[in-house]
């Protein structure tokens, strides 16, 4: 076979993932972004469609043109009879890239504009997608898979699991993290889950449960001359039952015998080349814990989250190698990115253990069941790295952010019954597993209960022993004998040498030790200060693919007290600075905050400075240790950070792009001495803290929704009795209103508080007028000394009430006031100035009849600043860092801002995944991400960002329920336009009443209760939800009418029906009302595909 | 059942403290674990995260200390010393060949269904002395700088004694081949193969290939004998010993009969061959050894553990390389131009390692 490349190929369509959803994440940015380096690097012309606007891969400079349009095959097609492409990439976009191209492929979209799919052949694809086809393959090279029966009904689907044997697992085929997946106990069971996998999927598999098994991955390289390697594997921490995506996972696996890895590897490799593929491919066994039988479950034909988890993990670029093999490389041809003298032909050999974490947000939605099992509910995770797993997995345990403090010395929670916690796993599992060594459990008891391997648990059981050692130790202060001064040994050097060994953080230690007498801050200090004068430090270690054995310059570093010596030597220039990056994906918390990383890190560097990235998400580029000049994965907590400074002596600190963690830092590292760039820390304090917040406001003579900050119930009549229900309540210092709630009434109000309570002691809690029906806007803007350099207003299409993570919004704005703008402007010039910014900020507002409040202020990037930036075309970021550095840009020229196009960012929601959850919209968040299009009407740039994010223009019939009479009222035009186009309305009672009295033809449904019990008069009328599992409806709109959490039941359960059943749903009437205009104006074969550029 | 042990409780035990002392003057400090007293050799490491039951038995690390830089060692503890038909089957010899071992976290208690007893209750037995708390990236670094050293553990309390045992010195062959001629498997063809140090599951792979296997001493002049074809084994140290083992073969080349050498067998199939050999700095041992088939575009992952290597550029006319090292261009393996001689200087049998290259024993038995 001849070497080298198809000189054939000089254009090439990369897919993106579209916006990030729970099973499909940042992860894609990663590798959709690596992957066009490498095609860049060949002089290859690189057209990406991706709308997720907030992505890396979206930027300029990544690609050669970007098309901000829906991953569907509609539209993708569009673009390649427009832009005539020689070549395709499928493997980089996830499952929504990879369905798309399948389509593309059956509609003989690429033979007819002849063109190569690069990489795995679409058969292989489709090999390894199809079920049936898959088990079929690999019986023929005689490799077993989990037995399993393709079902085309409920009926076949109840037959095979009797056949099978109870306990069964269902899975939905060609569905992504497991979507409609979960086991059966019984018949019961089944036919619940079967009815929901079946919405997703005509084909669904019904298999032999292997509960308790090993999970263990590969992750192969294959090039078209056949030589295939595997770049890392990795073992499940959770036994099978749990989804991959749920499970703690270390790399490489720690259990297996040298016989078993290399069994299953060579398996991988057989599989791989039977298969076919070209590029990077992701193998998954179920491992029997009591001999070496196996069972293979599946084969991921292109790059994954696991595959991003182990590029991170061994420093082995897959994505861009697979880039590069699909083009016609040979492994041989292409060089370890890390040494750059040795070929990319190699295994990685790790010196260290990666724990990989994932973070749910449960709490974040009502009514959602807590329970991990087959399908995915996390929304993003960490990757911690140790010498050690106790080490690795107390960092991992920090870095989830959501409270703890590593494995013990956490806050006590309570758990009902420890043993049915351990057997039926919820997101607090780790937490459990604690808690139950605590009280006694042995580890051959939780290895009973929970299947996980003693090996993992003996580990977890050496910390908790550390732990009370530490508390054994800690009581020659709690008895008296001995005082705490600057100078006293509080703890042998042995003992705390262990338990930094073992990843306690200083914070644990005081903790153990003093028994909460000091507050946190000061524990920590006291044993930082002690192991200091010890000589206890971290050191830090590289990650270089080949354990040291050659030489490498390499930059990507971790930090661990399992070793004695720095691989690193500090030059002590000061010419380098730190850009602190935003940790786990979480929901408010997402990809717009890696761009922001990026480009901060590019623009310091650009300015001649070494830039430094603390992160330790592996599903972010700003992990990529190609972004920069030195990138340390590790925690983000001020130990570490303080560690990292310690040893880099940079010129400064920049807090203000990776969102509220790095931004709740910032008042710890000026108190050390840190120099935080841009904005001081003690202004970002100054908007953080709402008090001081106020009071600045009110000297400024700016206006706010009434708000106090309370601590008992009498002060909380007396101050809702004068600003009156609703009132909004909430705790300071959340970037995404956790925990944060509208409250209609005193019993909501009371229930509500004790939940509330509870989030933070520090910080009391807040409640505040809520003011409906006002708009909302938002301010992105940089301002350099307090002066306001660049700015974005945007609109949201909701009213106030919709979380701004959740809205709609419109940029530019396109039905605001002109006197509201202008007032705006004026008042955020004002606050610029009081709260000395230099830097990013984002201010929020509400606007009704031109009365503007301020809402809140954050010193520093927000949510919406890659959106704006990338609609405006002016990087708002690389402005900011370039204030940040001190270097006076000057403002961009007024006529940038004015815009003859309009950007809509849409939100992506997951309530498919979360089983139970209330698919309503309130001042909570609960979006997992987003995406932003760009239309020359306000109608085009929002059809295209809401098919986006997965609706469809309904067909025919669609359901509405519009909630009170005001929204009745308003969705009464749009309605009307539905009728006029064709399409069959059904309501519920309420709403077929208010439609029909304004002469609007439609057809009543029944509420689930009602249909229930049909009374004389309904008998014979259908029944909502019936009509809906018959998929007769294309379209919810079911407006709920108050944010209330009391009202559930009817409405809950349509909205839930039809989210269960994949069947698009709106709950709000601003929302609805635009959509449908939208598409009743523009059809969609009207709609310019335009690249970013052309606009 | 899974078995699980908890033999020793850490914390309820007294960490004895160690040092390695290198011979340039490093030292690391560390606590004993496996057999308390002190050890010396030559340190080496391996980059290898699976498979110490088999590294430490493998007699190519005869007289050296070995050094796992992957971190965590002994997780799935040691598996029963049983044999089939005198092959072991978990191990690559009946006794552990390391004269030491250097790990950085040592898992106390293990656990896996085939584990018989912790590494560190089975390196008491064995007499073979460890250390555990070393930071083993910085050993590596050390020792991949400067190449490989002379080094002692030494427990608490004691001394490191001087001079330090040098295995480059002795002939480490003789120590470990075998001092008779023992038979194995049945079949109708013959392989002899002779012992510089086999690991068994070389012999395993030739016996489960239905051949008649004559294994004979690393000195023994097997020219006397029928056979159909001839394996030279892998083996420690330095291949300047085995010159009456390179006489040998130069003697059956004259046959024609098919050859085939792995490890040492490739350096002594060289110098037969008329080529030279030299000391790599820090030899090659891991898992991880990327070979390139000279030639081809087939390449393959290979398992490695050998301080010295063929010079390629020395061999005679006749003969010509099969396997070229991908990272530092080494010579990987040789063959010659017309008779079925070949050779492979890592190691087709794996155990421990990837097991791309087992079709080596499969294109040898074709030739028989």
């Amino acid at each position: 076979m001849e070497s080298g490349i198809d000189k054939n190929i000089k254009k090439v369509v990369v897919l993106g993932s579209g916006a990030l959803k729970i099973g499909e994440a940042g992860e894609f940015d990663y590798s959709g972004s690596q992957a066009l380096k490498a095609l860049r690097e060949e002089g290859i012309e690189t057209i990406l469609i991706n709308p997720n606007i907030a992505t890396v891969q979206t930027s300029e400079g990544i690609a050669d043109k970007i098309y901000f349009l829906p991953v569907t095959p509609f539209f993708v097609e569009k673009v390649i009879a427009r832009e005539k492409p020689q070549g395709i990439l499928l493997a980089f976009g996830g499952q929504t890239a990879l369905n798309c191209g399948v389509k593309l492929y059956k509609a003989g979209i690429f033979e007819k504009y002849g063109l190569k799919v690069l990489g795995t052949p679409v058969q292989a694809i489709i090999d390894t997608e199809d079920r049936e086809l898959f088990v079929e393959r690999l019986d023929q090279i005689g490799v077993k898979t989990i037995k399993s029966i393709a079902t085309e009904n409920i009926e076949s689907a109840v037959k095979a699991a009797e056949e099978l044997g109870y306990p069964v697992i269902l899975r939905a085929a060609y569905a992504l993290g497991g979507l409609g997946s979960g086991f059966c106990d019984n018949r019961e069971e089944l036919l619940e889950l079967a009815e929901k996998a079946f919405s997703f999927s005509p084909q669904v598999l019904v298999e032999k449960s292997l509960k308790g098994w090993k999970e263990i991955e590969y992750e192969v390289v294959r090039d078209r001359f056949d030589n295939c390697i595997t770049v890392c594997n990795m073992e499940n921490f959770d036994p099978l039952g749990i989804h991959t995506g749920e499970s703690i996972v270390v790399a490489p696996s720690q259990t297996l015998t040298n016989e078993e890895y290399h069994m299953l590897r060579e398996l991988a490799i057989k599989i791989v080349r039977h298969i076919g593929i070209v590029g990077e491919c992701n193998v998954q066994y179920a491992f029997d814990p009591s001999s070496t039988d196996y069972r293979v479950i599946e084969v991921n034909a292109r790059l994954s989250r696991s595959s991003a988890l182990a590029s991170k993990a061994t420093g082995y670029p897959l994505a861009f190698v697979a880039a590069k093999l699909g083009l016609g490389y040979g492994l041989f041809e292409l060089k370890n990115s890390v040494t750059k003298t040795t070929p990319a032909f190699f295994e990685p050999a790790l010196d260290y253990i990666v724990c990989k974490i994932p973070r749910w947000d449960l709490s974040k939605f009502h009514g959602v069941s807590r329970k991990i099992g087959s399908s995915m509910k996390s929304v993003g995770e960490v990757m911690a790295i140790g010498r050690s797993f106790e080490e690795a997995i107390q960092k991992g345990l920090r870095m989830i952010g959501q409270g703890a403090h590593g494995f013990v010395a956490n806050k006590e929670f309570t758990v009902p019954d420890i043993e049915e916690a351990l057997k039926e796993p919820m997101d607090n599992r780790i937490f459990v597993i604690s808690k139950a060594m605590n009280a006694g459990y042995t580890v051959d008891r939780i290895h009973e209960l929970t299947k996980i391997d003693k090996w993992f648990l003996d580990k977890l059981e050496n910390i908790v022993k550390t732990g009370k050692r530490l508390m054994e130790e800690g009581r020659q202060f709690s008895d008296g004998t001995k005082e705490i001064t600057n100078s006293s040994d509080i703890c042998s050097r042995e003992l705390l040498l262990e338990a930094k060994k073992q990843g306690f953080s200083d914070f644990q230690i005081g903790r153990l030790l003093f028994d909460d007498r000091f507050d946190m801050d000061d524990a920590s200090a006291i044993v930082r200060r002690y192991r200091k004068t010890l000589g206890i430090v971290p050191c830090v270690k590289q990650i270089d693919t080949l354990a040291a054995e050659f030489p490498a310059q390499t930059n990507y570093l971790y930090l661990t007290y399992n070793g004695d010596f720095n691989d690193v030597r500090y030059a002590g220039d000061r010419r380098s600075v730190i850009v602190l990056g935003s940790g786990a994906y979480r929901i408010g918390s997402s990809v717009e905050f890696d761009w922001c990383s990026v480009n901060a890190l590019q623009t310091i560097r650009n300015l001649g400075w070494r830039g430094v990235m603390i992160n330790y998400n592996p599903e972010t580029v700003s992990t990529d240790y190609d972004m920069c000049d030195r990138l340390y994965f590790d925690e983000l907590t001020f130990e570490r950070v303080m560690d990292i400074y310690e040893l880099e002596n940079p010129h400064g600190v920049v807090v203000s792009v990776g969102g509220q963690i790095p931004n709740n830092l910032a008042l710890k590292l000026d108190k050390s001495g840190v120099p935080i760039l841009g904005t001081s820390a003690e202004d970002i304090d100054r908007a953080e803290d709402r008090n001081k917040f106020s009071s600045i406001v009110d000297e400024l003579g700016i206006d706010q929704p009434k708000w106090k900050e309370l601590t008992t119930f009498e002060d909380v009549d007396r101050f809702v009795e004068e600003v009156g229900f609703p009132v909004l309540v909430r705790p300071s210092y959340v970037l995404s209103g956790a925990a944060m709630n509208v409250c209609y009434n005193r019993a909501d109000l009371e229930d509500f508080l004790k939940l509330a309570a509870q989030v933070s002691k520090k910080h009391p809690v807040v409640i505040s007028e809520f003011i409906q029906g006002a708009k909302e806007i938002e301010f992105d803007a940089v301002a350099d000394g307090g002066e306001v350099l660049a700015y974005a207003i945007s609109e949201h299409v909701e009213f106030a009430g919709v979380h701004s993570g959740d809205a709609t919004i419109q940029f530019p704005p396109q039905k605001l006031y002109v006197e509201t703008v202008r007032r705006i402007k004026k008042i955020a010039k004002k606050i610029a100035g009081a709260l000395h910014i230099s830097g990013p900020f984002n201010i929020q507002f509400l606007a009704k009849n031109n009365q503007i409040k301020v809402i809140e202020c954050n010193l520093r990037a927000s949510r919406s600043f890659p959106f704006v930036s990338k609609v405006l075309k002016i990087n708002l970021i690389e402005l900011a860092t370039k204030v940040m550095m001190g270097e006076k840009p000057r403002a961009p020229h007024k006529s940038a801002f004015d815009l003859d196009y309009v950007g809509v960012k849409a939100s992506q929601f997951s309530f498919s995944r979360l089983q139970q959850a209330d698919p309503v919209l309130g001042v909570d968040m609960a979006s997992t991400g987003e995406v932003g299009c760009i239309g020359d009407t306000f109608d085009e740039a929002l059809i295209k960002s809401i098919l986006s994010v997965g609706y469809d223009i309904p067909k025919k019939s669609i359901l509405i329920s519009s909630g009170d009479a005001k929204q009745k009222a308003e969705m009464l035009g749009a309605t009307e336009l539905l009728v006029k186009h064709g399409y069959d309305i059904y309501a519920t009672a309420g709403t077929y009443k208010y439609l029909e009295e304004n002469g609007v033809d439609c057809k009543r449904v029944l509420w689930p209760s009602e249909a229930e019990n049909p009374s004389e008069n309904d008998k014979g009328l259908p029944g909502a939800l019936d009509m809906l599992q018959h998929r007769k409806i294309d379209l919810v709109i079911n407006i709920t009418k108050n944010f209330s959490r009391a009202e559930i039941s009817n409405g809950y359960l349509i909205r839930r029906a039809a989210t269960d059943l994949n069947i698009p749903l709106i709950t709000n009437a601003r929302l609805a009302t635009a959509f449908i205009r939208a598409f009743c104006e523009l059809p969609l074969e009207k709609i310019e595909i335009k690249s970013w550029d052309e606009y | 059942m899974t078995k699980f042990a908890a033999e020793l409780n850490f914390f309820e035990m007294d960490k004895k403290a160690a040092t390695l002392y290198l011979e340039n003057g490093t030292e690391f400090k560390g606590y004993v674990f496996g057999y308390d007293a002190p050890a010396d050799g030559e340190v080496v490491f391996s980059t290898a995260m699976v498979g110490y039951p088999e590294s430490l038995t493998d007699p190519s690390y005869s007289g050296q200390i070995l050094c796992v830089t992957y971190p965590l060692v002994g997780n799935y503890g040691v598996p029963e010393k049983t044999s089939e038909n005198g092959i072991s089957k978990y191990f690559e010899s009946e006794h552990i060949h390391v004269r030491g071992l250097v790990i950085s976290d040592y898992s106390f208690n293990y656990s896996h269904w085939n584990a018989a007893e912790s590494l560190d209750r089975w390196l008491k037995e064995e007499k073979i002395p460890g250390i555990y708390g070393i930071d083993t990236r910085e050993l590596t670094k050390i020792l991949r700088d400067n190449g490989s050293m002379l080094g002692t553990i030494v427990p608490e309390g004691e001394k490191p004694r001087f001079p330090l045992y040098d295995p480059n010195a002795e002939n480490q062959v003789a120590l470990v081949s075998c001092k008779e001629v023992i038979r194995y498997g049945h079949g109708n063809k013959k392989v002899v193969l002779v012992d510089c140090g086999v690991k068994h599951n070389i012999l395993r792979c030739l016996v489960k290939r239905d051949v008649e296997l004559i294994r004979v001493p690393w000195d023994y002049d097997f020219n006397t004998m029928e056979y159909d074809g001839l394996f030279i084994s892998n083996g420690p140290g330095n291949p300047e010993f085995c010159n009456i083992t390179v006489e040998h073969i130069r003697e059956a080349m004259k046959k024609d009969k098919p050859i085939f050498g792995i490890c040492m067998g490739n350096q002594l199939l060289s110098k037969a061959a008329g080529a030279s050999t030299f000391k790599l700095k820090y030899g090659h041992r891991s898992h991880n050894q990327p070979v390139r088939m000279a030639g081809t575009d087939r390449c393959f992952i290979t398992s490695q553990n050998h301080g010295f290597a063929v010079d390629g550029s020395s061999l005679g006319k006749d003969w010509e390389p099969l396997f070229v090292n991908m990272n530092d261009g080494t010579n990987e393996g040789i063959r010659h131009k017309d008779k079925p001689f070949f050779s492979a200087q890592f190691h087709p049998e794996a155990s421990s390692g990837p097991t791309d290259t087992e079709f080596l024993f499969d294109e040898f038995i074709s030739l028989l």
